[in-house]
């Protein structure tokens, strides 16, 4: 099956119910995206497809056939993902990092939405687990992306 | 191996071979400055590759010619910035901005012991205050080799010669050299004696002390940082195992390993001890087949090796067993006389409390990569916080020379204690076999559910607390008797001469002045593995203590606040502390009051001293829909000195969650021996709705350096129980606080 992938297209060769997060890891070695359960419980395994938010741990693969797929690799070709990059360094989110590649792709998913999410659309969609607790940090960074919104 | 899958995804990262080789005068020159034991004298060895293996040659610092610095770091970085300290106390004395550094882990091996013990972990939040003189003489000892090549090749005395940033300066002639044009030429000089350079006077840092931006902020928000999940070796096949229900249970019989066989992708299938694995083209391919494995388990041998799990083991009834234990336990600490002091108050308080088993349920689940070479040596790429030691146990489970095992440290997708050697708990011994038998590289990933079931658990403990108070409904004796493992001892399989240090903590070597104390244990041993989970013993002991300590307050009608302060007058750090965080939550208050939004609130306070630091905490609490919802943590935290203020508020933050997350939503079941939860649909962890604000006061006391990554956890869940407890009049005596009901 072709794939759409970061505005490349990829053959693949995988059964239709293969989540897609494996195809991207293991075929496509595109490993930024990362495992954390397996489940759609954490959200580490976040990407876009047709720039909603999804978890691709849970997503199988033969469902993406033909629509766009963006992942934290191509994040900073977007104009709203390359803001959230560099909020994310500027307040120095990431502890271990694990998580982030999902929450980079969960924050530029609401923002391309949403430009200036209030407190509780914030909260409605940033869901992902973070162990390290950079959730503040997170926060911070979404709001400052958002409060930016015009002036970039 | 390759560079390029090292961490950070750093493009230019050189072989070792080819960087000895550059160093070698080869291609180009770099200073490579190891350093031996501890405080020892650094020396120069790159000149000699050939005399000794590669990986051998003592490498942490390299200055290259395009003068960005290498620094291969002693201790893992998974999340606690110690790549960007390391960066910073070197490159302050060898005048370098951290931002030009370079950090990856360094190889197994005596050469990169920095420790002032002598040790090589990552824990115990050690890295920074016991490595911190030695990688400042370090970079001063570069500086001055950088000087003395400045020296000779402008031909003027080092004694005109000064630094900025990354550069040699020789103001009278208004030269300048980039050290990069100088790392060649000082290679070939003899390291000077460690004691002749002068290391920088605090008050002149540029970086030390200042929130200096991470080293890897921008690879991890862009999916470049790799982690030992994500390691690729060229004809590497992916492996899934399916662990025993129990640990110490093995194999009896497989009823479909042919169908599963014939799965797609399928390589091949093993038996493994308690486990069955498989190999496939993909990881997928591999975990769906080892789920599809339907196995017989037998019960452990007599002769098991391994700590075997009972089939009637739950967590609850080894809480009971636990309460049951109500002997005088072992002393760990002893002060005065406790026994006459109870025996004369007029007032005594007598409680119980216990905690849960917790998870570490870090993000990255555990994984290994393990290739054997054609020349007989191997290689493992693994999750680690303590390379030396890991070796050693692959060398002994092996057979192979450590010499003939390179390891690999990726960085860490969390930590928390979860990558220490834990028999059973580590899929590398797996990975290696299975290389072995396949003569193929192997990356084995334990999916989460696999994760959960080997897991070590921070272990659990029943505390019998007894107080005496005086007439001014002062507390003047204090017992604790602690029935519980501790993770030391767990892991050593038995109690050792003295007591676990790891199972008191927190219960001992409090600083209040009570005049007769007794802390004791009672060593009961369990089946379940148990393991280190940040601030361990503290963890736990520090939520008995403080709470335990509120509840006296009360007794003795003293507000808990003020109480702390009386018991404290003598110790003015702690004195100063404690103001530093009343002040900072804007003055005590403990309420309830009722707030704007109309919630009932009140707040609580609670001191920890864990890991050579000292923390104080303050949380403001309500009660939502029947459950605690925690609205602001304000901590202040005296390390005695710090190298990163903007670190250690990310370090704060992120042990409040935790600490929040074992208060109010974890907890480790088990039922009939096996862990109820095994993702985190089951075992709930913080998530960011529940994260309260986070406020932080760094109190600089100048005393002797502390830890960081584990101190401002303990205080934290014993003020939000404190606060929870003077709102609903209700005594919070255990963890979590969901198996409580509120109105």
């Amino acid at each position: 099956m072709d794939l759409r992938i970061n505005q490349q297209t990829y053959q693949v060769d995988a059964d239709a119910d293969t989540p897609l997060l494996w195809v991207l890891r293991d075929d496509l070695g595109l490993t930024g995206t990362k495992y954390g359960c397996g489940l759609a419980q954490c959200g580490a395994c976040s990407v876009l497809v047709d720039g909603n938010v999804v978890r691709s741990c849970v997503t199988p693969v033969a469902g993406v056939v033909g629509r766009e797929i963006t992942t934290i690799e191509a994040v900073e070709a977007d104009a709203v993902g390359k803001r959230v990059v560099e909020a994310w360094v500027r307040h120095q989110v990431a502890q271990c990092g694990y998580c982030q590649s999902g929450q980079v792709m969960a924050a530029t998913a609401l923002l391309k939405h949403n430009a200036r999410p209030d407190d509780r659309e914030i909260e409605a969609a940033m869901v992902n687990l973070c162990r390290c607790g950079t959730y503040n940090a997170i926060r911070a960074a979404v709001h400052d992306v958002a409060s930016n919104e015009g002036a970039a | 191996m390759k560079r390029e899958q090292l961490p950070l995804g750093e493009p230019v990262n050189l072989s070792r071979r080819r960087f000895l080789l550059a160093s070698a005068g080869v291609a180009a020159g770099a200073l490579v400055l190891g350093c031996g034991l501890p405080l020892g004298v650094g020396r120069v060895e790159a000149a000699d590759a050939a005399a000794a293996s590669p990986i051998k040659v003592p490498a942490l610092l390299e200055i290259r010619p395009d003068g960005r610095v290498r620094l291969l770091c002693s201790f893992m970085e998974g999340g606690q910035g110690i790549y960007t300290a390391m960066a910073q106390i070197v490159g302050e004395e060898l005048d370098i901005d951290p931002a030009r550094f370079l950090v990856e882990a360094a190889p197994a091996g005596p050469d990169f012991v920095v420790m002032d013990n002598g040790r090589r972990i990552t824990g115990g939040s050690m890295s920074v205050r016991t490595s911190y003189p030695t990688m400042r003489k370090l970079g001063a000892l570069a500086r001055a080799m950088l000087l003395q090549a400045a020296s000779e090749r402008l031909k003027v005395p080092v004694s005109e010669l000064t630094t900025e940033p990354g550069r040699v300066i020789h103001a009278a002639s208004g030269r300048t050299l980039d050290y990069g044009e100088l790392a060649e030429r000082a290679m070939d000089l003899p390291v000077p004696d460690a004691d002749s350079v002068k290391l920088r006077a605090p008050s002149q840092f540029r970086w030390i002390g200042k929130p200096v931006q991470r080293v890897d902020a921008y690879d991890k928000s862009t999916g470049k940082a790799v982690y030992s999940i994500d390691i690729k070796v060229d004809g590497m096949l992916h492996a899934a195992v399916q662990h025993a229900p129990r640990l110490g249970m093995t194999v009896a019989s497989v009823h479909n390993e042919e169908q599963v066989k014939a799965m797609k992708g399928v390589h091949s299938i093993h038996r493994l001890p308690g486990a069955m694995a498989v190999v496939a083209e993909r990881w997928w391919h591999a975990r769906r087949a080892a789920e599809a494995l339907q196995v017989d388990w037998q019960e452990a041998a007599a002769d098991s090796r391994v700590r075997a799990m009972p089939a009637d083991f739950s967590s609850d009834g080894h809480r009971q067993r636990l309460a049951g234990e109500t002997g005088p336990g072992r002393e760990a600490e002893q002060e005065g006389d406790f026994a006459s002091a109870w025996n004369n108050a007029s007032t005594r308080v007598e409680a119980t409390y216990h905690n849960q088993y917790l998870n570490h349920a870090q993000l990255e689940p555990a994984s290994a990569t393990a290739r054997f070479n054609p020349d007989g040596s191997l290689e493992v790429w693994l999750p680690n916080q303590a390379p030396d030691m890991f070796r050693a146990d692959i060398a002994k489970r092996t057979g192979l020379d450590p010499e003939k095992i390179t390891l690999h440290s990726p960085l860490l997708g969390g930590f928390f204690g979860r990558h220490f050697l834990y028999d059973s708990a580590n899929p590398y011994p797996q990975a290696i076999e299975l290389a072995k038998a396949t003569g193929r590289p192997i990356k084995l990933i334990w999916s989460r559910e696999e994760e959960f079931l080997r897991d070590v658990l921070r272990p659990m403990a029943v505390v019998r607390f007894r107080a005496a108070l005086d007439q001014d409904g002062l507390p003047v004796a204090l017992e604790a008797v602690s029935a519980t493992e501790g993770p030391t001892e767990a892991r050593a399989g038995k109690q050792a001469e003295k007591v676990d240090a790891t199972a008191v903590e927190g219960l001992a070597g409090k600083a209040y002045a009570i005049a007769n104390r007794r802390i004791a244990q009672n060593y009961v041993q369990g089946p379940a593995m148990l393991g280190y989970w940040r601030s361990v013993g503290n963890s736990l002991n520090d939520f008995f203590y403080e709470a335990f300590l509120d509840e006296l307050a009360d007794q003795g009608k003293h507000d808990p606040f003020e109480l702390r302060l009386k018991l404290l007058r003598d110790n003015p750090r702690l004195t100063t502390l404690l103001n530093a965080v009343g002040e900072l939550s804007g003055g005590w208050k403990r309420g309830p009051w009722v707030a704007e939004d109309g919630t009932r609130r009140a707040r609580g306070v609670a001191m920890a001293s864990p890991f050579g630091s000292h923390a104080a905490v303050i949380a403001e609490v309500s009660i939502e829909n029947g459950q605690v919802k925690v609205h602001e943590i304000w901590q202040a935290i005296d390390p005695g000195s710090i190298v990163n203020p903007a670190i250690i508020d990310a370090q704060v933050n992120g042990a409040v969650a935790l600490g929040l997350s074992q208060a109010l939503v974890e907890e480790a079941v088990y039922i009939d021996g096996k862990p109820r939860a095994r993702n985190y649909d089951l075992y709930p962890i913080l998530p960011p709705a529940r994260m309260p604000r986070v406020q932080v006061k760094i109190v600089e006391s100048g005393e002797k350096m502390g830890g960081i990554g584990e101190p401002p956890l303990p205080a934290t869940a014993p003020a939000v129980a404190n606060a929870v407890a003077h709102l609903t009049g209700q005594r919070i005596r255990s963890m979590p606080l969901s198996r409580y009901t509120f109105s």
